[in-house]
């Protein structure tokens, strides 16, 4: 990558909740991943891997049964390290989020342009006349007209509101915007212009830096239609990252090449085929590979030593025991 | 109609001819009292297709096309207020809510949410063992609990044992589906309606679901699949019926329909789906706007205010499902702008 350093870099992330009946799910385990001005990144995995609550977790919006360690570097400065007290001051104003069904989360009482112009009166940006001339201009940025600011949220349609909702989370002009599922309610027409909207805001937003995304799905072609990068999550772990192309071409996990074989393709003639199994509970202690289980590629090590962090390719990373050759060479 | 006709040899399980169905749009006591015209939503408006038994056709569409009304109304739990139904060679649109019931048996339908369509407080066995009760099917207790295991079984839910005692909310997403399944095939039926059976799972067991559904239709089942999703249906479906705004615009081969589209609706809502592949990014061709509001239906071509080749006759024609040619055998398209001085029709 350039020598810029990263805007943001989430270093050793975890996230543990307390269980009811006492206990705790260790959620997200050992997350790190950078991304750099203008990048795209899908956070990709099946419902509960862990990453809407990693992005959860880099907001500083976790409930209070959760304990988060690790840090959260924005432009080299640990957002996380001191709570709230260091959270807050960035939260929308520097990283945003837009949450998973924020399209259907509008107060029906009030007009869609107070509800986007509320973010920017908290933090102090703009009241009176400039936050409403600041509405209409983000209105604008996501392809709605200005003068709708008016209009309740009853009076747009699906894809308006959640471009509203986009809006909402730009209000301040964050560097980096996490997306959780947002084009996952939509049909595809109206998916297809969300997604983009999101690929324009990541080249044009600002003047020389673009906007940074990180889109959380579970849809693998929707990130491979608007990401660059992409990171798969599988049990509260990155198990394979690194650029779009090179994992559907080159996995180096095999959840992630296994995945892709599970998601038809329009065009494409190759049988679908489901994954046997289902995830571990991460209320348990898992001993070795967490995918072992539900692997068509296990072997000897994978039930007993968890495998680490390996960069076979530069760039490229996975947790797999396959892409230790001491291994692999030990097992052939 | 008096009664159930005999079945003809060789008609497909399913013949649906030009099917109405439509919605009065509430327009309360002012409205009435004001005597402002009463509006419908006409939701299905005209819709022409077939499914033989051993087909799996799959009719897509974006929310609001009338997918999910058509096969509600084909199931008879929505009134059709034109058009006909034909099952197994018989008219079934016209008849009574008696003579419905033995119907009710051949033609089965499962949700999308497993989550919502189980009953929460019945066990495995309790929601499998339901309709063959309703039905009054089998009398003695042993037999009813070998149909549950034997449904079970061909649902994918094996061993049965595992399973049978369970109450839905031990059981994944996936497992629910498969029970829900299970309660479909217990009572026989000879068609299957899927609504949108797995867009409400992980992507890992989708496929399994499908696989499920496509091996029924092997065996000589008849499945009509509803579903959004093109890519699994061109990778399941043997024919795709493709809906914009209460009609069928195009149906087909399920892979003459996706790798060559003719309808310009069609064209558009290829060219969005996101490839698995990324770099085989897609040039998507945005259409602009929204489907337009099934009250107020436009004239002539339904598509022609969001068609980027309307012409000006499309505004006065309104375009039948014909036969095309330079495509593959049985592909149709509605538009006066295809296949124009071949001669076909």
């Amino acid at each position: 990558m350039s020598a810029r350093p990263p805007v943001i870099r989430v270093e050793d992330l975890n996230v543990w909740f307390d269980l009811p009946g006492g206990g705790e799910l260790h959620a997200v385990q050992g997350v790190t991943f950078e991304l750099h001005s203008g990048e795209r990144m899908g956070l990709v995995g099946e419902s509960g891997c862990g990453k809407t609550t990693t992005i959860l977790a880099m907001m500083g919006l976790l409930p209070a049964t959760a304990s988060v360690s690790g840090k959260v570097l924005l432009d080299g400065e640990d957002i996380l390290v001191g709570g709230e007290e260091t959270i807050s001051p960035h939260r929308w104003s520097d990283i945003s989020m837009v949450f998973q069904g924020a399209m259907n989360a509008f107060n029906p009482v009030k007009t869609v342009g107070a509800q986007i112009a509320e973010p920017m009166v908290l933090h102090g940006m703009a009241t009176g006349k400039s936050a409403r001339s600041r509405v209409a201009e983000l209105l604008e940025l996501v392809g709605i007209a200005g003068d709708r600011a008016d209009r309740y949220p009853h009076e747009f349609s699906g894809g308006m509101r959640q471009r509203a909702a986009i809006a909402m989370a730009l209000a301040c002009s964050p560097k980096v915007l996490l997306a959780d599922e947002p084009t996952t309610a939509l049909d595809v027409m109206v998916q297809a212009q969300i997604l983009e909207l999101l690929v324009g805001l990541s080249k044009t937003l600002g003047q020389e830096l673009g906007l940074t995304v990180i889109l959380v799905t579970h849809d693998l072609p929707v990130v491979a239609q608007v990401c660059d990068r992409a990171a798969v999550m599988y049990a509260g772990e990155i198990v394979e990252m690194g650029g779009m192309s090179e994992i559907y071409h080159d996995p180096r996990h095999p959840y992630s090449r296994m995945l892709f074989a599970a998601t038809p393709d329009l065009l494409g003639d190759d049988e679908v085929i489901s994954i046997p199994g289902a995830p571990p509970r991460l209320d348990r202690e898992i001993v070795g590979c967490a995918f072992r289980p539900r692997c068509d590629s296990a072997f000897e090590p994978c039930s007993t030593v968890r495998p680490g962090r390996r960069e076979p390719v530069a760039g490229h990373e996975a947790r797999c025991h396959l892409n230790d050759p001491s291994l692999t060479e030990l097992a052939s | 109609m008096s009664d159930v006709q005999a079945p003809t040899i060789d008609a497909p399980l399913l013949e649906v001819e030009d099917l109405i169905s439509q919605y009065p749009v509430p327009r309360g006591l002012l409205g009435a009292m004001m005597r402002r015209p009463q509006l419908t939503v006409k939701a299905v408006d005209g819709v022409t297709f077939s499914v033989a038994a051993g087909e799996m056709v799959a009719l897509v569409g974006e929310s609001g096309c009338g997918k999910t009304t058509t096969a509600q109304t084909v199931i008879r739990m929505v009134a059709n207020q034109g058009g006909s139904i034909r099952f197994d060679g018989a008219e079934i649109g016209e008849l009574s809510p008696g003579q419905l019931r033995p119907l009710r048996r051949e033609i089965q339908i499962i949700y999308q949410d497993p989550y919502e369509s189980l009953d929460p407080r019945f066990t495995v066995r309790d929601t499998i063992e339901e309709p063959i009760r309703v039905h009054s099917l089998v009398p003695r207790k042993e037999d009813r609990e070998a149909k549950v295991r034997e449904a079970m079984e061909r649902a994918g839910l094996t061993p049965p044992e595992l399973f049978i005692d369970r109450y839905p909310h031990e059981l994944s997403g996936g497992q629910r589906q498969r029970v829900a399944i299970a309660a479909a095939l217990v009572l026989e039926p000879k068609l299957l309606i899927a609504d949108e059976p797995v867009s409400m799972l992980d992507v890992s067991v989708r496929a399994g679901i499908l696989a499920l559904l496509d091996g029924l239709r092997k065996d000589g089942m008849g499945v009509l699949m509803i579903t959004h999703d093109l890519s699994t249906a061109a990778h399941f479906a043997d024919r795709i019926a493709v809906m914009y705004l209460g009609r069928i615009v195009e149906e087909g081969p399920a892979r003459d329909v996706v790798r060559n589209p003719q309808h310009p609706y069609t064209k558009a809502l290829i060219s969005v789906v996101p490839r698995r592949d990324p770099d085989e990014r897609a040039f998507p061709q945005i259409l602009t706007g929204e489907t337009p509001n099934p009250v107020r239906v436009p004239p002539g071509c339904r598509f022609h205010p969001r068609c980027p080749v309307a012409e000006a006759r499309c505004k006065e024609t309104d375009p039948e499902l014909r036969l095309l040619d330079g495509v593959a055998a049985g592909h149709r398209a509605a538009c006066i702008l295809l296949g124009e001085g071949s001669g076909t029709g």
